[in-house]
């Protein structure tokens, strides 16, 4: 028999096909924001710590308007108890954050497909840095998103609540990814930046811990 | 047999404020009909929801028992059977997707021959390959029926059974719960004379409101 948080990824998986609740807003969220940093730098030659933190910030705004749909949709077509009816609490949060972690994945591989043609400044010398960086930090986003998504999906000004609230939360994860992506752009050795990726590590597995022991409350009443 | 119990303990539910009920406390040990009945807003469904382990109460406690040992809370989903009018399953899927998916997610046995047989029950079985959102409302209601009782739950709660059914869909939920009635706790919230003349006791909760 399948694994219960498996078969809830792919009933989530096979509703996103025919719904597109997230893969739309993600894909136009992509394209206007890519555009509109192509528009406003020109011909400008920008530093890699700039064409590094610019690339967290689409990838940040992404998430923010797509990965909250896994709970919110829920919510307001009113299957939430449905899903209590089926499901415990532990296999809802697992279900959702494998559903959410491959969305981000796909999302920030298109995302650094579109950066390495469009920017010539994004020229990664340390690729196991970046691909450290790239796994772990999509990681801590996803698991923070769906934490804060389960949370927002119960209040009332749901758009506005879910970027306020991640912004803190994954403000570590953001700041140090963007630190380790402009060395991998630099070409720094990973013994250099060994401190960084402890950091990220560190914030996926403390992130995964609290998310688990946290959703039985979120998820009841 | 299966030995099966609810047992409900001084239990109180307040939202801030607002008192809804207060000291309800009853042992339900063998199989049976009971019935809750009260009027709009004494909170029935919330009540039910508390039974159903979907709601967590203010005070007290609720205890479902198999073979005299407590249900955790992370099985009880699987014990379970639930039917109420703000239940919604999946309307961008097939009747049969959501009950496939429903016994996926629990992780029990797809019983085609079961579901095929409470389609059938329930005059679904010709439509079962229909998006739910092409279905009326009296046939979704009918769908979470079948929902309710594909996994043979032990403990049965219906809230509001017959809303949205013609006569013939609320023969067949009452000819159901007779038959639930011999090998489950089936719990009825009604107002509805038809509905709670099924029940062998009622429990009003008019009674339970002062503190």
């Amino acid at each position: 028999m399948k694994l219960k948080s498996y078969a809830l990824f792919q009933k989530d998986f096979h509703s996103e096909l025919r719904t597109r609740y997230a893969i739309n807003s993600l894909a136009m969220f992509i394209i206007v924001a890519i555009s509109v940093i192509l528009f406003s730098i020109g011909n400008e030659n920008i530093s890699p710590s700039l064409t590094g933190g610019l690339f967290w910030v689409v990838i940040f705004f992404s998430a923010m308007s797509g990965l909250s749909r896994a709970f919110v949709s829920e919510e307001e077509r009113g299957t939430s108890l449905t899903l209590q009816l089926i499901a415990s609490p532990s296999t809802v949060f697992t279900g959702k954050l494998l559903f959410n972690m491959i969305l981000v994945f796909l999302m920030n591989i298109v995302i650094t497909i579109l950066y390495s043609m469009l920017f010539a400044e994004f020229i990664i010398q340390n690729y196991l840095m970046f691909f450290l960086t790239f796994v772990l930090g999509n990681i801590g986003i996803a698991i923070s998103s769906t934490l804060i998504a389960a949370i927002i999906a119960k209040a009332g000004s749901k758009g506005t609540l879910y970027p306020v609230l991640s912004f803190p939360i994954l403000l570590p994860l953001i700041l140090t990814s963007v630190q380790l992506t402009s060395f991998s752009i630099d070409g720094i050795p990973i013994s250099e930046a060994f401190f960084e990726l402890a950091i990220v590590l560190c914030y996926d597995i403390i992130m995964i811990s609290a998310s688990y022991m946290l959703f039985d409350f979120i998820w009841k009443d | 047999m299966t030995d099966f119990s609810l047992q409900v303990n001084s239990l109180q539910k307040s939202f801030g404020r607002r008192l809804v009920f207060n000291g309800i406390t009853f042992d339900l040990n063998k199989p049976g009909v009971f019935g809750i009945s009260g009027p709009n807003g004494s909170g029935k469904s919330t009540l039910i929801k508390i039974l159903a382990g979907i709601n967590s109460p203010t005070r007290g406690q609720v205890i479902h028992t198999v073979d005299r040992k407590a249900i955790i809370s992370e099985n009880l989903h699987n014990h379970i059977g639930f039917v109420s009018p703000y239940l919604v399953l999946y309307d961008e899927f097939t009747a049969w997707e959501n009950l496939n998916y429903f016994a996926s997610i629990r992780s029990i046995l797809f019983d085609k021959a079961k579901v095929e047989n409470l389609l059938d029950q329930f005059l679904l079985l010709n439509r079962k390959d229909d998006l739910v959102k092409a279905y009326s409302s009296g046939m979704k209601q009918r769908l979470k029926f079948i929902f309710a009782l594909m996994h043979s739950p032990s403990f049965i709660f219906l809230d509001e059974p017959t809303s949205n059914l013609d006569d013939e869909g609320k023969q067949t939920v009452y000819n159901l719960i007779k038959s639930e009635s011999g090998k489950a706790i089936v719990v009825v919230a009604s107002n509805e004379k038809n509905d709670l003349s099924q029940c062998s006791e009622i429990l009003e909760l008019e009674k339970y409101k002062v503190s």
